[in-house]
């Protein structure tokens, strides 16, 4: 059959620039040369303007004197520290706003995002109008907000807001008395240790026990009484070491007590509200993504509407929330860096106050973007061992 | 022989009743929606105190104790303060922005030649709204007016130097003019180049991909203020020596890039949920890669990611504030600037002038997610569930 002996035949191609795969391996060669062409070019100028600025290279210029100081430091730092020092102090200061803002956001977020699925329709109107303002303005417009509008417009501190627990609000931040951990106190720390490990193991064993025999445990109660007992108890034992050290009003200013400075304040408040309006989207929509069926049948079961929510809905909404929640919480982090506006020294702010006065553009930028993808890593690395975990088990 | 039928049936029908006068009106209304249950009742009471704790205070500061009217700073502060107003007077300073009205839209752009600007947005206003009606017709020459020739006449109208119009240097520009200007090109900007790095990204081309994905990841995993430092700090180390961009251009290049970066992974969202069978058609239409793309996977997948899009435009939009930090005007950045202003300075200044600022910003962007809803419902052709 001739038809078939055609068919047999290699497919005829016109001429061999028609070969998609000859094609794309000119192409890609072509963007091979052409990227290192550019690099080279870049690597050219960045030399000779290097030379020419006489700025070396390296990461010597770190271990050198910093020389400025840093106004909000949670670890030991003064002008006389070293430049890799300073950027560490920054980098420290983005973790702590970005957890206490992570932390803030979530708890805000679900209870917007529930709000808005609220049978009550003054709850549900509150958290809309409140998703609605909160998304569609800046992040750093909301941090000026609270900057400029709100906090520097606070009485000085010799008239400062008194607010319960003898904490104060003025000028220059909230005040509330600082813990002073006596001697003995390490007992606590270990008591509260060995109750969370014991409330697991309680835990862990309730579970077996119901999955074997179907009989219930309080797991709860006993949890509860376990974290809180036991450190209570080791409190007790090791005679009462713990004290307070109250803010006391003098003169012009406030002494003693823990100060959180304006400038954390404003941030972590900021990034808290703007992102909880972010968070309340992604509960709602993972609320919403589960089968109205699902909790119908749950209640045909005869379950109750509280373990309804608990058992059936919740966990199968986390799985839609989880990963669009890891991406606002890298949103967090990385819109942490809005710090350098209001003066807060984050990783961003210390690292260019570095670079201008060193000169190191290269390794300064260099530095900031390997710590910000880590923590970007790092964060989704986290967030997918939750969300494998929470994923569906198909059998 | 018929015995006597007690059946009944019924020949005509009752009349509608109303409903119970329970199940309607306003009663019903508010116990089915405020007052269902005890949990109900508690939660419509704090969200009734919350509502009276704010609204009042907002109202009155917003619009009855408000300063409409003044020319400095006495009108605004309280006796204490050195002003007219009483004290305790707490009322928002519109006269601050009435006054640096002008500001907040142009900057420093000279005001003799604040005609320019403003005919640009005449102009963009005049070619986006018939764009972004579904109803009117010549859409192909519109979006080529709007794309093509409004840029470069915008262009030469506000940066000047020929036709006898006087050059206006970037750094003069401000305040809403950036914003816009900035928001307009990186939106025209980073939808092609993303929709180019998502074809990157899902190339067969193993270089072409692993570029892609350095790019794309990189630049997600980083903060927009980091690029922005890169371009004004790293960018003049790169070129060679004399050579130097304008700092709104530099601005421009980051914002776009970091646009770009997020837009690539939205439309690979969409290319991703464009069934399979849709390129192996096109491949056996005999389409050729761009065919197949562009005729057949891009129209659809695009549809798909409208508001994935939107949401990166609206993103953008409010990113453009950033340059504030890199000392550039925007809207923001005049408004910070203008309330340090000593003749203004009072303890309202800066909130008025950043409430003014968050309006502007908000009108931008819940008119955009609006459309893009509208859009949505428009082009939906029943493939979702």
């Amino acid at each position: 059959m001739a038809s078939q002996e055609i068919l047999r035949e290699e497919p005829s191609r016109g001429s061999f620039i028609n070969d998609p795969k000859v094609r794309g391996i000119v192409f890609q060669a072509v963007v091979v040369i052409v990227l290192v062409a550019l690099v080279w070019w870049i690597v050219q100028n960045t030399i000779d303007n290097l030379t020419r600025l006489r700025i070396a290279s390296g990461f010597g210029f770190l271990r050198g004197r910093a020389g400025f100081d840093i106004s909000d430091s949670a670890i030991a730092y003064s002008s006389d520290s070293t430049y890799g020092r300073a950027i560490v102090v920054g980098f420290v200061n983005t973790l702590i706003v970005a957890a206490a803002g992570i932390v803030t956001a979530t708890i805000i977020g679900f209870i917007l995002g529930v709000g808005r699925l609220s049978h009550n329709w003054l709850i549900r109107k509150i958290c809309m109008v409140y998703v609605e303002v909160f998304r569609n303005i800046p992040p750093l417009l909301v941090i000026f907000f609270w900057y400029s509008g709100v906090l520097s417009v606070l009485p000085p501190p010799r008239e400062s807001i008194n607010l319960p627990f003898s904490s104060f609000l003025n000028q220059r931040g909230f005040y509330f008395p600082r813990a002073v951990w006596g001697e003995g106190s390490w007992l606590i720390l270990v008591a509260l240790l060995l109750g969370i490990a014991m409330a697991w193991f309680v835990a862990r064993k309730a579970r077996q026990r119901q999955m074997a025999t179907g009989q219930q445990f309080p797991v709860f109660w006993t949890s509860a009484a376990l974290i809180i007992g036991l450190p209570l108890l080791a409190y007790a034992l090791s005679g009462f070491p713990l004290s307070f050290d109250y803010p006391k009003q003098s003169t012009f200013n406030l002494t003693g007590g823990f100060q959180v400075k304006p400038e954390f304040l404003s941030l972590y408040l900021a990034l808290s509200f703007y992102t909880a309006a972010f968070i309340a989207e992604i509960v709602r929509a993972g609320i919403m993504g589960v089968n109205k069926g699902q909790t119908e049948a749950a209640g045909a079961l005869g379950l109750r509407p509280g373990s309804i929510l608990r058992l059936v809905v919740i966990p199968q909404a986390m799985r839609i929330v989880i990963p669009p929640l890891t991406s606002q919480y890298l949103n967090l982090t990385k819109n942490s860096s809005l710090a350098i506006a209001i003066g807060y020294p984050d990783l961003t702010a210390t690292t260019g106050t570095v670079l201008n006065q060193t000169g190191q553009a290269i390794e300064c930028v260099l530095i900031m973007m390997v710590v910000y993808l880590a923590l970007s890593l790092l964060t989704s690395a986290v967030m997918n061992v939750v969300n494998a975990r929470m994923a569906l088990v198909e059998r | 022989m018929q015995e006597h039928d007690l059946s009944f049936v019924r020949v005509e029908m009752a009349l509608a009743q109303s409903a119970p006068a329970s199940e309607r009106g306003l009663g019903a209304w508010i116990r089915k929606n405020l007052i269902a249950s005890t949990g109900d009742t508690i939660l419509t009471i704090i969200g009734i105190v919350l509502v009276a704790m704010i609204l009042p205070q907002l109202i009155s500061w917003a619009f009855i104790n408000a300063q409409w009217t003044g020319a400095d700073r006495t009108f605004c502060a309280t006796a204490a303060q050195g002003g007219v107003q009483p004290d305790g007077w707490s009322g928002a300073c519109w006269a601050f922005v009435n006054a640096k009205f002008g500001q907040f839209m142009f900057g420093r752009y000279p005001i003799d030649e604040r005609w320019r600007p403003i005919l640009v947005a005449i102009l963009f206003v005049a070619l986006l709204v018939p764009l972004l009606i579904p109803k009117v017709p010549r859409k192909g020459l519109n979006a080529i007016l709007f794309f093509g020739a409004l840029p470069i006449f915008a262009f030469i109208l506000l940066v000047g130097g020929v036709f006898g119009l006087p050059h206006v240097e970037t750094p003069l520009w401000g305040g809403l003019l950036v914003t816009l200007t900035l928001s307009f090109v990186g939106i025209a900007v980073s939808l092609p180049l993303g929709i180019v790095l998502a074809l990157g990204r899902r190339s067969k081309m193993p270089i072409v991909k692993m570029l892609c994905v350095i790019f794309i990841e990189t630049v997600r995993g980083i903060p927009l203020i980091t690029v922005l430092f890169m371009a004004s700090v790293m960018l003049p180390l790169f070129l060679p020596a004399g050579v130097s961009f304008d700092k709104f251009l530099r601005a421009l290049i980051g914002v776009s890039l970091f646009a770009a970066a997020y837009m690539a992974e939205v439309v690979r969202g969409g290319l991703q949920a464009i069934p399979k069978g849709q390129y192996e058609g096109a491949d056996s239409l005999g389409l050729g890669y761009w065919q197949k793309m562009g005729l057949i996977v891009l129209p659809q997948a695009l549809k798909l990611v409208i508001p994935g899009i939107v949401n990166t435009f609206i993103g953008m939009f409010k990113d453009t504030s950033l340059v504030s930090i890199i000392s550039m005007f925007d809207l923001l950045g005049v408004v910070k600037q203008n309330f340090n202003d000593p003749h203004w300075a009072t303890p309202q200044t800066a909130r008025s002038g950043l409430v003014f600022a968050a309006f502007v910003f908000w009108l931008f962007c819940f008119g955009m997610s609006r459309y893009s809803m509208f859009t949505e419902r428009r082009l939906d052709t029943g493939h979702k569930r």
